[in-house]
């Protein structure tokens, strides 16, 4: 077993780690206290080929593995989570399902652009009324000729306001005896008519990002946008939480990475009692608590991404990761904001930011209840994957690398 | 030891900086406790006064040499100029700016010898001589001795020195020089806004993040935007950094934080990526003292501190502090050194 | 064109040096391409770009180096070289230089040769000038805008930053350039970039494949290298009732101790 990143993960690494330190840090505390998005957060990362970094290069990707898309993930989410939310929704719960899903004509015409960075992708599943009961859900998609209606609000939709296409799962067959085969996938794009959105201000947390809702009303689309068979929704809607929650895990990791960088700082320059706090064991003690579980959450995401390399199916493994990162770092923050005392408390430091990015987190993507029952599941027997007509391709750095063959004569 | 030291008058047109006398005061230290002889050399066109100030100050010897190819600094016409004339010295002393840099880098491949560049301090332990030199932005020193070299060229660092007092007379020695052909065409200079040069100032008082931090002044009505607003606070907090400064004498400097924010220009910048400044008096008004700002001020003969935040890092390194708000002290304080100094 | 790039590989800035058996170390920081060379692989990029041609990054150092180096091809270089050789481990400024221009010699002859300003370890900031000099080519310091370059011509014409103003300073090809920050912004390596610079072969060349027969000698030696001891000073903190009254009391406080 090699542990060990190899020269390309950490120059990946380090790549994302300087742009997010040196284009996001120094303004996002003021993003933040303005709930909005900086807006060179989403082309910058666009030109510099992380919204495209784990899809093939004939699909206008970078052609990097999915180990790179956690590392990327680790240090967006180091700086703010909001920047890896983008790769949550953009990459892992439509990028990659279009990867897994799409056929050819849906690749050209979505992947490829999404790659690139010329299109913004986002999630349609969530609902005011049904979030972890996914096949409560009430939007509907009629089949009408050619073309489907979609009709249905969706809601805490990240990149709602600023996506070119999403992702929205309907329910097709309301009379089905189990309603989990009752739902279909589409790729609706944003500029259809009836298409329309609205951000959510005043959340806790990821405050210098978007989340809002997505309303469609009558909204047409070709047969051609339905994503895999009809009645595959809800199979399809969990291979992309697969797909989500591995940025979520790694992105969890990185915040936990934040936490301790700055309890470590904050510790070796606070003095109380005649010597720095870090002389104090009960604050020793949230720092080791910290470096504990950075180092599980680190092995348990980069464990998640060596087994989508490998073209493993990692649902078990995934949610795992994600779990335990998403507490770890919400306790994480917490003491974080205990190490810095009163300053803790105050906007002047991040780590307040920290504390209410992370909730989101812990409720997002499968909340840890679910998880919970997800791996007591598995462990009891009670749960097994069941198979899935298309599975995350493997990667495999030849093919993804490889160069889209030009038309022979054009 | 008794050696030969030679100084060169590092100068532009015929001017030189401040820290060209430190260089002469430096040899005339080297001179006094370790015997040998002290030469003054000086290469350019209109520089024969520059050799008499040298000798003014109590060198042994002034050598000048004039081309009309030296009129503007070109290191390898410099260079070409000097090196026939280095011959018998021991050391070869220069004040370190950027043309020394060049011109001793160059003279060292001429004459296939040492150089060692920015150096804080020169002392001779058993015959030889060491050179102490700054290394990892000030972190650490090295301590640099020449292998079988002679001359060795050395650059010293501005105010690292001190300058000598007048006392001395002569006449300076006309040389013949051959710079050869400047292989590069100075077209012209765009001169930079005046004042006091940071580098050389013997007073820096500097201004960080907390000069834009007033919120009870009221920025002109037409003005909306929050950035320009931010900076037209900074630009009130700079006004009273530059009051100090000119009551003082001193230059302006800047942290990082208040250049990268937009409120003064990079040139003002102290620090790691910025200049290194090693004046008599480093007055810090809302700098944290993060520590690549103290790598480039850290060497300050007396550092007053004054921030808010009594907790601030720069208070570690300061003779004087004080916990006010720089808008409530900096005008009493110009104002009572103003009537104590007379300025 | 025909570029060259001379770096080095530094350890991280932000890391914490001492001093242990006389030897100074970095803990675990990480070694980097040295911050200040970004910009001359940068503008050696971006000079590429505009005129056509090949970029070469060269380094001294030892094996680790090869990292710096596939940092700046994954920035874009074409080529990299490492020069390293254990009789150059004391080397300094001037064998530096004189190894990096018998291997400049060794390369399909440059049109121009960049580096940074300084390096942020020892920063002597000597080894553009010299290797110029030993090149017998003109050196362009302090370069903090480059207004054209014309390789038909021959020519450069430059901006120098220097303390009193910019100086527009013109030069004929081939030159050594060195460039201060103010020249550009370095980009970031693209995905693709670290691809190919991972899977790069760098080849070493020692002092025999510099054609040299021997290592140069260094002229100078640092043996001792010492931390700074921090002057643990005891500040003295001004009170007073008003503002007014802390401003007279610093001031006299400043005159008294001969500070003004």
């Amino acid at each position: 077993m090699d542990f060990a990143l190899t020269e390309e993960h950490e120059m990946v690494r380090k790549m994302v780690h300087d742009f997010a330190q040196k284009e996001v840090r120094p303004t996002i505390k003021e993003w933040d206290i303005k709930h909005a998005m900086d807006p060179q957060v989403l082309p910058r990362m666009g030109e510099l080929g992380i919204l495209g970094i784990c899809i093939p290069v004939r699909y206008g990707g970078q052609g990097m593995d999915y180990i790179s898309l956690g590392l990327a993930c680790e240090e967006l989410e180091a700086v703010d989570t909001t920047l890896r939310v983008v790769m949550s929704v953009h990459m892992g719960l439509n990028s990659m399902a279009l990867l897994q899903w799409g056929t050819e004509d849906q690749k050209q015409r979505f992947l490829v652009p999404q790659a690139k960075g010329e299109k913004i992708a986002a999630f349609g599943l969530t609902e005011p009324g049904a979030g972890s009961d996914v096949a409560g859900m009430h939007s509907t998609a009629k089949r009408d000729g050619e073309e489907y209606v979609i009709n249905g609000e969706k809601m805490w939709i990240s990149l709602a306001t600023k996506a070119d296409h999403f992702l929205w799962v309907a329910v097709t067959d309301p009379g089905a005896d189990d309603p989990h085969e009752g739902m279909t996938a589409f790729v609706v794009e944003a500029d259809r008519d009836g298409v329309t959105s609205g951000d959510i201000h005043d959340k806790m947390g990821v405050r210098a990002g978007s989340t809002g809702w997505v309303n469609c009303q009558d909204v047409r689309i070709p047969v051609a946008n339905r994503l895999g068979e009809e009645g595959e929704g809800f199979k399809i809607a969990m291979s992309c939480l697969d797909n989500g929650r591995y940025t979520v895990a790694a992105g969890a990791t990185g915040l936990i990475r934040a936490c301790l960088e700055a309890s470590v700082k904050y510790a070796n320059e606070r003095t109380t009692f005649g010597k720095a706090i870090s002389r104090h064991q009960l604050v020793q003690q949230k720092i080791a608590r910290m470096v504990q579980d950075y180092e599980a959450a680190r092995l348990l995401y980069l464990r998640a991404g060596w087994m989508k390399n490998k073209g493993a199916r990692n649902t078990r493994e995934t949610s795992l990761a994600k779990w335990y990162a998403t507490d770890a770092s919400f306790e994480a923050a917490a003491e974080a904001v205990q190490v810095h005392g009163a300053y803790g408390y105050s906007a002047e430091f991040d780590v307040e930011r920290y504390l209410r990015n992370s909730k989101g987190a812990v409720i997002y993507e499968g909340t840890s209840e679910i998880h919970t029952l997800i791996q007591a599941g598995y462990a009891l027997g009670m749960r097994t994957n069941a198979d899935l007509r298309c599975e995350l391709p493997a990667y495999a750095p030849d093919v993804w690398q490889a160069e889209p063959e030009t038309a022979a004569a054009s | 030891m008794a050696g030969n030291t030679v100084v060169y008058i590092d100068h532009v047109q015929g001017k030189a900086p401040p820290a060209a006398w430190e260089a002469v005061g430096a040899g005339l230290a080297l001179k006094d406790e370790f015997g040998g002889s002290l030469k003054a050399i000086v290469v350019g066109q209109g520089v024969e006064a520059l050799a008499a100030q040298a000798l003014a100050c109590g060198v042994d010897e002034a050598l000048f040499g004039e081309d009309e190819r030296l009129m503007d600094f070109r290191p390898e016409a410099y260079a070409s100029a000097l090196s026939g004339q280095l011959g018998d010295a021991d050391v070869v002393l220069f004040s370190d700016s950027v043309r020394t840099r060049d011109l001793a880098g160059m003279l060292a491949v001429d004459l296939d010898t040492g150089v060692v560049s920015d150096v804080t301090a020169l002392e001779i332990t058993a015959g030889q001589l060491f050179a102490s030199r700054p290394i990892y932005a000030g972190k650490l020193i090295s301590k640099v001795h020449a292998v079988d070299a002679r001359p060795l060229l050395i650059t010293l660092r501005s105010r690292a020195f001190g300058a000598p007092a007048a006392s001395g007379s002569g006449q300076p020695t006309r040389i013949d020089v051959d710079p050869g052909d400047p292989p590069t065409r100075v077209i012209e200079l765009k001169p930079s806004e005046g004042g006091v040069s940071l580098s050389d100032a013997a007073v820096v008082v500097s201004g960080g993040r907390g000069t834009s931090n007033n919120p009870s002044l009221v920025p002109p009505s037409d003005m909306t935007d929050e950035k320009d607003i931010e900076i037209w606070r900074a630009h009130q907090g700079f006004k009273l950094v530059q009051d100090l400064a000119a009551v003082l004498g001193g230059a302006v400097g800047a942290s990082r934080a208040a250049v990268d924010a937009g409120y003064i220009p990079y040139s003002h910048q102290v620090g790691q990526t910025g200049k290194v400044v090693s004046p008599d008096l480093y007055i810090a008004a809302g700098i944290s003292g993060a520590i690549q700002h103290l790598a480039g001020m850290r060497t300050a003969k007396t550092i007053v501190a004054i921030n808010t935040d009594p907790d601030a890092p720069i208070f570690k390194l300061a003779r004087f502090g004080v916990v006010q708000d720089l808008y409530k002290i900096l005008p009493p304080l110009t104002e009572a050194l103003r009537q104590r100094l007379g300025t | 064109m025909n570029i060259v790039v001379c770096v080095k590989q530094t350890p991280d800035t932000a890391a914490t040096v001492t001093v242990e058996g006389g030897q100074v170390s970095w803990g675990d920081s990480p070694l980097v391409l040295n911050p200040w060379d970004e910009y001359a692989v940068e503008q050696a990029l971006r000079t590429k770009e505009a005129h056509g041609g090949h970029v070469t990054a060269i380094s001294l150092g030892p094996e680790s180096a090869k990292d710096a180096l596939k940092q700046a091809l994954a920035m874009g270089c074409d080529e990299a070289i490492l020069i390293s050789d254990p009789a150059l481990a004391a080397a300094d400024s001037l064998a530096t230089a004189q190894v990096l221009a018998s291997a400049v010699r060794k390369l399909d002859p440059p049109d121009l040769i960049f580096f940074g300003k300084a390096s942020v370890d020892s920063a002597s900031g000597l080894t553009f000038a010299q290797t110029a000099r030993v090149l017998g080519r003109p050196l362009l310091s302090q370069v903090a805008a480059v207004n054209l370059v014309d390789p038909d011509g021959g020519s450069i014409s430059v901006e120098r930053l220097l303390p009193e103003g910019r100086e527009v300073v013109e030069a004929g090809l081939p030159a050594v350039v060195s460039v201060t920050k103010e020249i550009n912004e370095p980009r970031y390596p693209s995905f693709m970039g670290i691809r190919k610079a991972s899977k790069a072969e760098i080849p070493t060349w020692d002092i025999g494949a510099l054609g040299m027969d021997s290592a140069p000698k260094a002229k100078v030696a640092w043996p001792e290298i010492f931390a700074i001891a921090l002057e643990s000073t005891s500040c003295e903190m001004i009170e007073g009732e008003t503002p007014d009254a802390m401003a007279a009391k610093l001031a006299d406080r400043l005159l008294e101790e001969k500070v003004l």
